[in-house]
């Protein structure tokens, strides 16, 4: 049988908006995933230490706060420092288009945006992920 | 004809016409099986007398100005005065968000409503490692007396009112507000202004929390009563739904949550020995409005009835200004849509007049581009236009109140105000809002309508134009306003300067004072005053409350 997929969601920095967060969140876990969200107010040295203690297989941002240019990458940056490269990281929330290229430079794989479908961000899990 | 007469009439036409209708359905079904509101009240086909028939019209509708206040606080509403039109705004540096708020004075705003940035919200200076890369983001970044007197620079704050969005902190900025005042040669009792302070909602719908409630209740209740004697103009509190609203709640909960919140503050300040004559009359509230136009105009007017029954029967409240509910509105951020932004000037003027035949004190109107970015001066410009094309062309404010005394206004009133309660006693059922929140109660409540609301959106059960319906292929958006890489710097650059030039015993004297005051549980805003007239710095207030009162943390 499949293992599950692992998913974190983490909410970076300062930022209280939680609603997307946690209906992904649900979302992930109705699909058949194992969730775990963070709550508000994370560092990314927080965010990270989770992310490899559980293993996942994926990680999700979420910050509205536009602050996403400076944390999102540190979040990968670090994820690479402590041997974790290999998680899947998406983002999402307000996040003007012209910011997407470079998070993608920086690591982060996918940014989905107000509007998207829950299903869109579970198939980008499903088909994206190297599951050991 | 008797009454007896014409009810039995009326059931008689209705049930002819229900022939009708089944005749009409076996040919064409109606788009859905049922039709409900966000919180699952049913919309009826039509709605009649009988649906009104229940409620007394002088005890429970009444006059404009009288109790239960369902058709607006005031005798004449909006013909002797508009509301007040007042855009939410704040961004980059106390400069620039200077600039913008005497733009939008200029284009004939009547009040200011400042946007704080998240480090600001949260007690902590702009030098903070956790304030890396949220400086100026979300609002203006207020790190010390110095940022606010450039805010308010040409501002004659004898001549404005001032609403501050500002919760765990709100004493702080409040008292910098004072300081700056102070310098323009205002003395306090003329300050007319809001700050939210509204700490409870931050616990389960916000986020912006520094302290545990129970001191943070402790000084709510110190600014109550500081306040009453100091500032006896200014909104002490706004409590708040419209993040309530935002993280995904129904119109029922928003009421429900923010009034059982309102109840707690009420209940804190009496205990504290507060007069509940004295102090109510400074409460005032903030509700969203969103898409469902009659179940949002509704909602208002529930809102006002439950509160004024609320503050009577559970409190005593004697004096009309204690029992009338005054708030603030806002359009629904969460409404907004990223795709075809202009279509949410549409959306926003449907939300607007919806508050505004609900009776709303004041309006912020959301701008286009806000799913985007903050907006620019552009979009926030037809905002402003947009409650003035209203309040000016549409003829609405011209009569009080005027879908009261509509079969299906009247019942939806009555059923959003009964529902409310209902949220509110199973509230006190669970021992109060803090033990709710606690429980997790509110958040479970509010993440389960937010999950609803996101599936009816996906299986198109509710249609988003331009989102799952009407959809289009569209360019990515220019023009967005953003805020430049350099303006966290300059800040930091600012706040090190403003370090080397103040008064450094002082400042440690007056927070030691401070200390002092925190420990021994007397009253906190004259050392608040003092310490920032010192230039004590926003972060260096709030990090000696820290180390008295400790921090909050999500469960």
């Amino acid at each position: 049988m499949d293992k599950k997929i692992k998913v974190l969601v983490a909410k970076p920095g300062l930022d209280g908006h939680d609603r997307g967060a946690k209906v992904v969140s649900r979302a992930l876990r109705d699909a058949g995933m194992e969730v775990i969200y963070t709550g508000i107010r994370q560092t990314p040295e927080q965010i990270v230490a989770t992310a490899v203690q559980e293993d996942v297989d994926s990680l999700g941002l979420s910050c509205l706060s536009g602050a996403h240019n400076k944390l999102f990458p540190k979040v990968v940056a670090l994820l690479k420092e402590k041997g974790a490269g290999d998680v899947l990281v998406f983002g999402g929330g307000i996040i003007p288009d012209e910011d997407i290229p470079g998070l993608k430079e920086a690591g982060i794989s996918a940014i989905f945006l107000p509007g998207t479908p829950t299903q869109v961000t579970i198939d980008f899990i499903r088909n994206n992920i190297t599951q050991a | 004809m008797s009454c007896t007469e014409k009810k039995a009439r009326l059931a008689e036409r209705q049930e002819q016409w229900q022939e009708m209708v089944d005749k009409a359905l076996a040919r064409f079904p109606e788009r859905k099986e049922a039709f409900a509101t966000t919180s699952g009240i049913e919309m009826k086909r039509v709605f009649t007398p009988a649906d009104v028939e229940e409620i007394d019209y002088n005890d429970e509708v009444g006059f404009p100005g009288e109790f239960p206040f369902t058709r607006g606080v005031q005798p004449t509403m909006y013909r002797a005065r508009f509301w007040t039109m007042r855009q939410y705004a704040g961004f980059g540096s106390a400069r620039q968000t200077n600039e913008r708020y005497r733009y939008l004075l200029g284009q004939g705003q009547t009040g200011l409503s400042v946007a704080f940035d998240l480090p600001t919200q949260i007690g902590y200076d702009s030098d903070h490692e956790l304030s890396d890369g949220e400086v100026g983001k979300v609002g203006v970044a207020i790190d010390s007396l110095a940022d606010m007197e450039i805010l308010f620079d040409q501002i004659a704050l004898d001549k404005v009112s001032t609403s501050m969005t500002i919760n765990a902190p709100a004493a702080v900025l409040l008292a910098m507000y004072i300081a700056v005042a102070e310098k323009q040669g205002v003395s306090s009792d003329k300050l007319r202004g809001t700050i939210q302070n509204d700490v409870l909602k931050e616990y389960f719908a916000r986020g912006t929390y520094i302290f545990p409630p129970r001191p943070s209740m402790k000084i709510i209740t110190d600014i109550f009563s500081y306040c009453k004697d100091n500032l006896p103009n200014w909104n002490t509190i706004s409590i708040s739904g419209y993040h309530i609203r935002e993280a995904g709640s129904s119109a029922v909960q928003e009421v429900a949550f923010t009034l059982a919140d309102g109840l707690a503050y009420v209940d804190a300040a009496v205990k504290t020995g507060l007069d509940v004559d004295v102090f109510a009359k400074r409460l005032s509230f903030f509700f969203n409005v969103h898409n469902n136009f009659l179940e949002e105009v509704a909602k208002f007017r529930a809102a006002r009835r439950l509160w004024a029954k609320l503050m009577k029967e559970r409190f005593g409240a004697k004096k009309a200004s204690s029992m009338m509910m005054r708030f603030h509105t806002q359009t629904a951020g969460c409404s907004l849509t990223a795709q075809q932004p202009d279509n949410n000037v549409v959306r926003v003027t449907m939300q607007a007049l919806a508050a505004v035949l609900g009776g709303t004190n004041s309006l912020h109107t959301n701008s286009r581009d806000e799913a985007l970015c903050l907006p620019t001066e552009d979009s926030v410009r037809i905002a402003l236009r947009t409650q003035q094309i209203i309040a000016h062309e549409s003829g609405v404010a011209d009569t009080i109140d005027p879908l009261a005394g509509s079969y299906m206004i009247e019942s939806m009133t009555s059923e959003i105000e009964a529902k409310a309660l209902e949220y509110i006693n199973k509230i006190d059922g669970l021992g109060g809002v803090v033990k709710a929140i606690e429980a997790g109660y509110m958040q479970q409540e509010i993440g389960d309508s937010a999950y609803a609301y996101q599936k009816s959106v996906e299986t198109a059960e509710q249609v988003i134009v331009g989102v799952n319906r009407f959809t289009i292929d569209e360019p990515a958006p220019k023009n967005l306003l953003r805020i430049k890489k350099e303006m966290e710097i300059e800040q930091l650059e600012s706040l090190r300067t403003m370090k080397a030039k103040r008064d450094a015993t002082a400042v440690t004297a007056s927070l030691k004072e401070l200390r002092q005051v925190a420990e021994s549980g007397d009253n906190l805003l004259p050392v608040i005053v003092s310490a920032v007239k010192t230039y004590a710095t926003l972060g260096e207030v709030c990090g000696v409350l820290r180390e008295v009162f400790g921090e909050y943390t999500e469960a």
